[in-house]
């Protein structure tokens, strides 16, 4: 799901710092959930301000309006520099993957299914294999909407630790267990001759740092470059485990199922955000790619640029949440940690505050103040579910295509094209939109249209060596 | 082949293009929207152009060749006519994005003209058709082979690389011709793209005779160049003024 965030001054840290007040829902071990994090996030935008409640409301909305033309350009001319924020690392999630799968074997052999799709595709007839692919995909997506509603129910119930837990399970895995089997068949494809104690030692410092930037603080960077490679891994387990046809029927369902929860009022994602924002609260931000973090600078309602600036996406009500949480506040805590940190540190049990001595004391730290004060600085998020998926569709289509390149080059380009356009109805209704219908269709359409209309006349053309 | 031939093709293909990719588009964003968005455009028509031959080759005897050639053929000058079509349908959107751009600007004037998105369409164009039928081609240069052993050319992935490079040129020269065209209403001007286009394609079946295709179309594309050279406001006074300046060390002012 992808949103313009607010900029609302937050504190760099590892994760995401919006004030979406949700921002992941974690259930880290399924994908799918963090896409439906993504999902939540994105929904976050659709309520209107009037649900903040406290005074920075009242500012914001003045503000609005004299905001709002200005808004309506600055969102188009911002509107370029998010596009190609969230193209490049898009594009580097794809180039890692399709690498990958190019020179690495393992990815592309068929070693089994997983649980989710007990069925195999190997069949005698094509109607069985449909069948069972079919089912494949249903089990898939009900296993998904499951661990949905789950998510919700334990975010209503205030199960904070659980979803904590569990989202630092699955980055443990996701770091640990399998970057150490691509660093062991990336070995073995170079054949590299590598001992046990380098490898720890390589896996060790990268999951630590991974964990540390993911889910605490860490350069900007770094963490994103953290937030692709576990996407790129993702992906490629999908590629591997899920047989083709079930893949692209799950991408297809998936994308329809991304539509539905993020855009229907009685969606489990849609419900997920509503919540975060009626207790002011951000969810858990592992999950989601920001293009930008921006240094807590000024978050006081004295500061009349802070809310200016915030009220310059206060279509998005995270900012008026978050405003609001930055005006009162409980917690005596050094000003240095992120209110993120806080929540994931404590069990809340109210929406997350700073205090005038932390948010002082966060003043006093070095601090880029031009970011700010910069509506270019204003950042764009990505879920991590909408990378993975996006990864999948270019992996499989690498893998599995008869036009190979072109086919590959087709579906990178489709993708970009359906960001793009995400990005521009982003712009225009201002509100949290599911990222993955628009790319995937496009990329759908082209990888099967490529594949076979496309590639036997490019094939014809290179034999006879014709150009058009 | 091998990697020396794999990175020799590449960089004939796609150097010349790389660079105006770095030096002119990469650092604004709305200029690689633009050319992503021209890219998406050509691979429609493409799209569209294969699906017909497709649905003609089904139709057809498969064992007939000259009948396949002759489809083949008409492929390809289909497949011009609708890259033109597209051509003309993406200046349609840009015109319409301008005026977008315009009036959410604070200065009512566009970040980017007219003359500028034509280059870049060009040079998406120009660089998804030359990505379409180079990358396969590199693909297998990387692999074991040896190249003409059954007869035919030799040269044909260098052949191939620099028929790229000069397709790349061409389109990109064809979207400033063709959208000055349009802009200014000059349909002369249009149907000169139209046929150059005709004539490049046209050339290329005389493949493997490589004089007949790659003479003409560098010819071509010179022309071309001046023709666009000349339609973006230079002449030849700017050009000699440009090559001074270099010679007296002066740091002449890029073109945007």
């Amino acid at each position: 799901m992808t949103e313009l965030s607010a900029h609302l001054p937050q504190f760099q840290h590892g994760q995401l710092t919006e004030n979406f007040p949700d921002n992941h829902l974690s259930n880290t071990n399924d994908n799918s959930e963090r896409r439906r994090h993504d999902n939540s996030e994105r929904r976050r935008n659709d309520n209107p301000e009037s649900e903040t409640n406290g005074q920075p409301q009242n500012n914001i909305q003045q503000v609005v309006e004299q905001d709002e033309e200005e808004d309506e350009e600055l969102t188009l001319k911002y509107g370029a520099k998010h596009v190609i924020m969230l193209f490049v690392p898009v594009t580097l999630c794809m180039v890692v993957v399709v690498a990958t799968i190019k020179s690495v074997s393992f990815y592309t052999r068929k070693d089994g299914q997983l649980i989710y799709t007990p069925f195999t595709e190997e069949t005698e007839t094509v109607g069985q294999r449909a069948l069972n692919s079919i089912l494949n995909a249903a089990i898939m997506i009900s296993v998904i909407i499951v661990m949905t509603i789950l998510l919700v129910v334990l975010y209503k119930y205030r199960c904070y630790k659980v979803i904590h837990g569990w989202l630092i399970i699955s980055s443990l895995l996701l770091l640990f267990f399998f970057s150490f089997i691509y660093l062991g068949e990336v070995f073995k494809t170079y054949n590299v001759a590598m001992d046990y104690i380098t490898v720890a030692l390589m896996i060790w410092n990268f999951g630590v740092v991974g964990m540390i930037c993911i889910h605490w603080k860490g350069p900007l960077r770094l963490q994103q470059a953290y937030l692709i490679m576990i996407s790129a891994l993702m992906a490629l387990v999908f590629i591997k485990y899920l047989p083709e046809w079930t893949a692209w029927l799950i991408l297809a369902v998936i994308s329809v199922y991304d539509l539905v929860a993020v855009l229907c009022p009685k969606g489990p994602l849609r419900m997920l955000v509503e919540t975060a924002q009626e207790r002011n609260e951000t969810l858990f931000p592992a999950l989601i790619y920001s293009s930008t973090m921006i240094w807590l600078v000024n978050m006081a309602e004295e500061d009349p640029e802070a809310q200016r600036k915030a009220s310059k996406n206060s279509t998005y009500d995270k900012q008026a949440p978050a405003n609001q949480t930055q005006n009162e506040d409980a917690e005596a805590d050094d000003g240095g940690f992120s209110q993120e940190w806080q929540q994931q540190r404590d069990n809340r049990i109210g929406p997350i505050e700073s205090t005038p001595e932390s948010r002082a004391a966060v003043q006093a730290l070095p601090s880029n103040s031009q970011t700010s004060e910069d509506p270019e600085e204003r950042g764009v998020k990505l879920g991590l579910g909408d990378f993975i998926f996006y990864s999948v569709l270019v992996g499989k289509a690498s893998a599995t295509a008869s036009g190979d390149w072109n086919t590959t080059l087709a579906c990178f380009v489709a993708i970009l094209i359906g960001l793009c356009l995400t990005l521009l109805l982003l712009a225009i209704f201002k509100k949290a939109l599911p990222a993955l219908p628009i790319s995937i269709t496009f990329g759908l359409v082209f990888y099967f249209a490529t594949d076979n209309l496309v590639q036997p006349f490019m094939d014809q053309l290179a034999f006879h060596q014709f150009y058009i | 082949m091998t990697l020396a031939v794999f990175f020799g093709c590449t960089f004939i293909a796609f150097g010349p293009a790389l660079g105006l990719f770095l030096f002119t588009i990469a650092h604004d964003p709305l200029r690689i929207i633009i050319l992503i968005a021209g890219a998406f455009f050509w691979l429609v028509s493409l799209l569209l152009s294969s699906l017909i031959w497709f649905i003609a080759v089904k139709a057809s005897n498969p064992q007939d060749e000259p009948l396949q050639k002759g489809l083949l053929i008409f492929g390809v000058m289909f497949s011009v006519l609708l890259q033109e079509a597209f051509r003309f349908l993406y200046y349609k959107l840009l015109r319409k994005a301008i005026e977008g751009l315009v009036a959410l600007s604070e200065d009512g004037c566009s970040p980017i003209s007219i003359q500028q998105m034509a280059y870049v369409a060009g040079v998406g164009f120009g660089l998804m058709s030359g990505a379409f039928s180079m990358i396969n081609l590199l693909a297998d240069a990387l692999g074991p082979g040896i190249v003409g052993i059954h007869g035919d050319s030799q040269l044909y992935f260098l052949t191939s690389a620099f028929m790229t490079m000069v397709l790349i040129f061409l389109h990109t020269f064809w979207g400033i011709l063709f959208f000055h065209g349009c802009e200014h209403r000059r349909w002369w001007e249009i149907m000169a793209v139209v046929v150059m286009h005709l004539a490049v394609s046209g050339s290329t079946f005389c493949n493997p005779l490589y004089v007949g295709s790659l003479v003409p179309s560098y010819l071509l594309m010179a022309a071309a160049a001046a023709w666009a050279y000349l339609l973006s406001g230079g002449s030849a006074q700017n050009l000699w003024r440009f090559l001074l300046c270099l010679r007296s060390g002066a740091s002449p002012q890029p073109r945007s």
